[in-house]
């Protein structure tokens, strides 16, 4: 087995460099490694100034999500030993600008994910006396899958609609809404209904798939938008055909 | 004037790289006009895209048909005998083919945006896309019927 493996990281100083080269760092290479490990051993044995993202190394907190040979991916979680015999090619995310090195600017998303009430919105909260909001299993399992998400922003590298219409709101954004949507104590889904008809919104999807493709918590993105263009456009028949009902 | 604008206003373009501390210059990346072809997903997406020219051509093919048969036989004649040429077989195998792709794409595709509970559970994937495959070989078969018995 190969004892070294090359890493070729892309590298962006902009106080030094108009646009990003590659630099390539020969790592031990150790068969229970990922590439987050390999980033880790780079920066503490060889080049400080590496710069990238990470937090709890075990596809949780959605830091590390960088490109790993063209693929979007969780660092913590791709394994060198996927990769022999190299060189391993490391770039930042796509479709969102470069701060320095591996690391990037999701101002954007942040930005999005609030105008889609990420949150419970009730038309009138009831009083602390009458206890919590219950849930059946059943219920909690009707938008469990959409709330695994970790904002990683996989899912927006994969996009091509994203990169190419930066207005769009976006596969995470999206799914996040439709976890609140599904969710049997909200109440909010006429008001990010209007939000999502519009030119930004769901129909801005035209169906690639590769969000959820690359997602890693299986959030599946792509069927979340469907399914809510299904129900937008169920919603807009129905206010055709009883236009005084379902207000 | 006799100047070419090489900036947007406000904006100037220094030959060195300039860097402020806590006033990022960041870079950003264009898409490739050829973004296309960097993954078989991509490609796939857009063949989808593409060859649904075909499925509008199948279309029009049928209501040209109907539009024929209004007009009556001497009509209809001239239409089945233009189909006959070589250049609207080799229309019609390609919409064929490319008409079967979508069908095919769609149909695997529906349990993405159609989730079915039943009992409390969601009904799998192959059922859902089983009722498709099952639906369509019943209509066609009803339609092969209808004209084989005529």
């Amino acid at each position: 087995m190969a004892s070294t493996v090359t890493l070729s990281v892309a590298r962006y100083r902009p106080e030094k460099e108009s646009e990003p080269t590659f630099q390539t760092y020969e790592i031990p290479f150790r068969k229970d490694w990922v590439v987050l490990d390999a980033l880790n051993y780079v920066k503490d044995t060889m080049d400080g100034s590496l710069s990238y993202r990470w937090s709890c190394r075990m596809g949780v907190c959605g830091s590390c999500g960088m490109k790993v040979n063209g693929t979007p991916k969780l660092t913590c979680a791709t394994f060198l030993s996927d990769y022999l015999p190299g060189p391993i090619r490391v770039e930042p995310l796509d479709n969102f600008p470069v701060v320095r090195d591996l690391v990037v600017d999701l101002t954007d998303f942040i930005r999005k994910l609030k105008q889609v009430k990420p949150w419970i919105v009730r038309k009138e909260e009831k009083p602390l006396a009458e206890g919590e909001y219950l849930q059946t299993p059943a219920e909690l399992d009707a938008y469990k899958q959409f709330s695994m998400c970790i904002n990683c922003m996989l899912c927006y590298s994969a996009c091509p609609i994203y990169g190419l219409e930066p207005s769009f709101i976006g596969p995470a954004a999206i799914a996040l809404a439709q976890r609140y949507n599904l969710d049997s104590r909200d109440q909010g889904a006429s008001e990010r209904l209007k939000l999502m008809s519009e030119d930004d919104g769901i129909w801005q999807c035209t169906f690639v798939g590769e969000c959820t493709e690359v997602c890693p918590k299986h959030v599946d993105p792509a069927g979340a938008i469907q399914q809510y263009k299904l129900s937008g456009a169920s919603q807009w028949v129905k206010s055709l055909l009883l236009p005084w009902g379902t207000r | 004037m006799g100047q070419v604008a090489a900036a947007p206003v406000g904006y100037t373009v220094k030959s060195e790289p300039h860097y402020t501390l806590y006033h990022p210059r960041w870079y950003r990346r264009r898409m490739s006009v050829w973004w296309w072809l960097h993954n078989r997903a991509y490609t796939f997406f857009v063949l989808r895209e593409i060859t649904s020219i075909f499925v509008a051509f199948a279309s029009l093919l049928y209501l040209w048909q109907v539009r024929a048969l209004l007009q009556g036989p001497q009509a209809y004649e001239g239409f089945l005998a233009r189909l006959k040429t070589p250049l609207f077989l080799t229309l019609d195998t390609v919409a064929l083919l490319f008409v079967l792709f979508h069908a095919i794409t769609w149909f695997n595709l529906t349990p993405k945006a159609m989730v079915v509970r039943m009992g409390g559970r969601r009904v799998p994937d192959w059922a859902i896309i089983g009722v498709n495959y099952a639906a369509w070989i019943v209509l066609s078969g009803a339609v092969a019927f209808a004209l084989l018995r005529g």
